[in-house]
Order: structure tokens, then sequence, then C-alpha cells
């Protein structure tokens, strides 16, 4: 029979939440990494039981950690502890936690900064990975979207990350802004259908797609508007705050955006407003239905001024007609006297039959519907304030 | 021989006690006994020092003889007392709420 593997990164550890295919009895394992801020954890497509997690502190920085066991134990990838750091050449052998951006003559040179609060140019600076996303094919080839905003890939199961400097590079990099949150690139969505497209997602930068495996990008926000930049429609400069598609329909794409859902049928070439009936369209998470393409997910958020849910009520709202029209969806959620937040990598779908949906919330309660969204149960009411949230659908 | 104090989280990182022991080469320095640390437990690279600069990560302090030496230079002798084995280098997180 099958069963789900939900991990849920929190700002104090990390989490494993297993249940068979009715997904109504759990078990729950942690805290991993105790004590720190687990900004994500995803499982490979190709090998499930290889899991990385990104692990964060102010204090200590970056840490990569990789389970080869379904998240029953975990390592840092790279040189075993008493073995030296360099090879008998002098030449470092695997660090899993170095990030350093591109400044290579060839590739890199131009890209030593980004737009600053105060309009200066500032250096970009490493903090933190923000989402991993492994290969759909090869368990040790996995990206990273980090703060400063770009992107890494390793192909050696996390020992070495390597900047895809195209994208900081095409030529908007200097003038990306950070938003309130930090410069984060925070989505991203590999084409199962071509392994040359990659789509990304920056705030306060936009979304940007790459057609030749993360050389050249483009940046893909034509038909966004946004009323906190000085030119609305610009090219660049968009608060995208998640994007979301469905596997089996590449090229259709769903976002939350700072405010306003938005929809491409194009592979982010355009795209339209969906909002349609939300009560509010700020929000921070998106996703889609396993199943059924015109299915989309969002959580509403009050506004941009005031982080939690409108009216004191945790409600998912679901679109069975890609946008537009949307039904409120609060079968065991709580109605009144909620004031919590759902963060934009804190919400997936399993792949059953009826497809689960899972979310996290910044009070640190997971929910589960195994209908679909008809209705929600909690798995667990108080970890830790939730980062990000996924599932493994296991046989 | 040099002994290190580790904060809690890189204890557990580097799956050691409170007191790592650790044989240094030359002059003892900040760089020298952090160089020693790092090529023994490489997991700890990155977490103390940053990787490109090796400059001290903000948050993290270097006691030692009750002195805050974090803001020494990484090439200054260490105090006599920690050169012998007789009192630990603190590697200390600073206090924060949350």
């Amino acid at each position: 029979m099958s069963h789900v593997r939900v991990l849920v990164g929190t700002r104090k550890g990390a989490f494993i939440l297993s249940s068979d295919g009715k997904r109504e009895k759990w078990e729950v394992s942690g805290p991993d990494f105790a004590g720190w801020e687990v900004y994500h954890m995803k499982g490979s497509p190709a090998d499930p039981n290889r899991i990385y997690a990104s692990q964060t502190s102010g204090w200590f920085g970056q840490i990569i950690q990789r389970s080869d066991d379904g998240g029953k134990t975990w390592h840092q990838p790279g040189t075993p502890p008493g073995e030296p750091t360099t090879t008998p050449q002098g030449l470092p052998k695997g660090e899993s936690n170095k990030f350093v951006y591109d400044t290579s003559a060839e590739t890199g040179k131009p890209l030593t900064t980004h737009q600053w609060y105060d309009g200066t140019q500032h250096p970009w600076e490493f903090k933190r990975v923000w989402h991993v996303e492994p290969s759909l094919t090869d368990p040790d080839t996995a990206y990273s979207g980090v703060e400063d905003a770009a992107l890494f890939r390793t192909t050696d199961g996390g020992k070495n990350w390597k900047e895809l400097s195209g994208l900081r590079g095409h030529g908007t990099g200097p003038q990306w802004q950070p938003g309130a949150g930090g410069m984060c690139l925070h989505t991203i969505i590999l084409d199962p259908s071509n392994p040359r497209r990659i789509w990304i997602a920056i705030s306060a930068a936009g979304a940007f797609r790459t057609d030749d495996g993360g050389k050249t990008w483009k940046p893909i926000n034509k038909g966004l508007r946004s009323q906190y930049i000085p030119n609305p429609e610009a090219e660049i400069g968009h608060c995208v705050h998640h994007v979301a598609m469905n596997a089996k329909r590449p090229g259709v794409l769903f976002m939350q955006k700072h405010w306003d859902v938005m929809r491409s049928d194009d592979a982010g070439d355009n795209w339209k407003e969906v909002s349609g009936n939300l009560p509010t369209d700020f929000g921070f998470v998106i996703d889609a239905h396993t199943h059924e393409p015109e299915t989309i997910y969002v959580i509403p958020i009050k506004s941009d001024s005031e982080h939690y849910v409108h009216g004191g009520k945790l409600t998912v709202y679901r679109s069975r007609s890609g946008g537009n029209e949307w039904q409120a969806l609060t079968k065991g959620l709580p109605q009144k006297d909620c004031y919590v937040s759902v963060l934009r990598d804190a919400m997936a779908v399993d792949s059953l039959d009826k497809c689960g949906i899972y979310f996290g919330t910044t009070g640190g309660q997971v929910y589960c519907s195994a209908d679909a969204g008809d209705s929600w149960n909690p798995i667990v009411r108080d970890l830790p304030g939730v980062l990000s949230v996924e599932v493994q659908t296991l046989a | 021989m040099i002994r290190l104090v580790l904060p809690y989280h890189l204890r557990n990182l580097a799956h050691v006690g409170t007191e790592v022991i650790l044989e240094v080469e030359g002059p003892i320095t900040q760089r020298s006994v952090l160089d020693a640390l790092e090529a023994r437990y490489p997991m700890l690279r990155g977490t103390i020092r940053d990787h490109g600069t090796l400059q001290r990560r903000p948050f993290l302090r270097f006691f030692a003889c009750e002195q805050d030496l974090s803001n020494e230079p990484p090439d200054a002798p260490l105090p006599e007392p920690v050169a012998s084995g007789k009192e630990p280098f603190i590697v200390i997180g600073a206090i924060a709420g949350g």
C-alpha cells in the first residue's frame, strides 16, 4: 500500500510526518537539526530515500544535509571527518556548504553588485539556501536557490555547488533589489518534458526562465502589475512569492505574487490575473492539484501590512477553473481567533488518489486534507513556526 | 596540545564533546588553531569563519584567559596558557533570544 512522508522545515529543526495512504494516523519524528532553522527539505524523485535539507543559522551560516535512507540518518556531504580537506595536489575536496558566487572573468565579472535599499549598488553576499530542488532523474544532481539571489547546482550529491551565473549575468541583475524578507531565490521548477527548461522566481526581482539548461536566462514578467515599483509593469522588480505547475501540463504556470494571483499559458511569456472572487489576493503559497490540471490552491493573507489569514479564519481557497472562480474550504480549519500565516514553501500535494494537500503555518500546525481540500485535519499542532512543507508519495 | 571549546550546535555538527584537543604545529594563533580544527573536522568549515574571506562570523566570539580576543589579528600569538594547553581557546555564540 502506498504511504506518504511529509518533510517539514521549521524555525527550530526538521520533522518528518509519516502515514499510510489513508492519511489518518501519523507518526512524527524529529526534531532533526534541533535548534537550527530548516528552510527546506526535499526528496529526489529519482530516489525517494535521497533527501536534501537546508539547515541554516544566523550564527553558524549554511549547512547542507543529506539523507540516503529516507530521513533516518543524515550527514553533510563532502569530506569525511578526519580526512584532509585537500587532495594530495592541494586542491580542495568537497565542501557542501560552500556557496561562492562566480566572479570569474569569463562569466562572473560584471555580477558583483545589485541594487540596495537606498538605491546604491551593494555586493552580492551569500546568506542561506531557501530552496533545494532535486533533479527529476539523477539523485546526485540538485539545484539550490539562495539569498542573495542566485542559482547553484550540484552534480555530486551536494559535495560541491557551482553557480549557474547566467541568471545573475543576463543583464538585469544589477537592478535587482531585496524585498523585506531578503533577496531570495525561492522557487525552482524543472520541466519534466524538457530537461533544458527551468523556471525560477526571486523576491523582489520576478520570474525568469532558461531554455538551455541554465546557460542563458530571460525575465518572464509580462502582464505582472505591481504598484510598489515606479513603473508598475516593469520588466523586473516584481515581488513574486511563489510559482506552481502541474507536472502533467508543463508550461501552464500559476503564481502568487505579493498581491495578485496570476496565470500563464505560455510558459511564463505572458501572465494574466486570476484573483477573481478571492477575499484578498495577497498571499505566499500556491499549489496545483496533481491530477486535475485546472485545480489550484491558495491561502489568502490579509495584506502586506497584516501577515495573517483573512478575518481570523484559516481558509484554503480552491479553484477548479484555473483561477477566477474560487471556493472557500474551511471544514476542519479554525474559523475564529486564528492569526497565523502560511509561508511560500509551506504547501505541498501528494500524488495519491484522492490528491492529498498539506500546509504548515507560522503557528506550528501542519494540516492535511486527504480529499483534495474538502476537509482538513491537523497532523501536528505545536511545532515551531513552519517554513516549508514537502511530501513524498511512496510505493 | 591545544584545548578548544565549541558552542553547542558546532559540537553537534562535529560529533564531539565539550572540549576538543588539537595538535597544532608552528606558532599558536587564531588562524593556526582554526585551520587545525577545520582540517580535523571539515564539517565545521564555513561555520566559524566565512569560506571566502576567512573572517570570523559576526555572531561568534573568541575568548581565552578571560579576555575577548575576537578582534585580535588572526596571526597574533594566542596567550601562553592557551599555547601550553593550560587554558582552552573558546568559540562562543553571541547571546540572542528567540
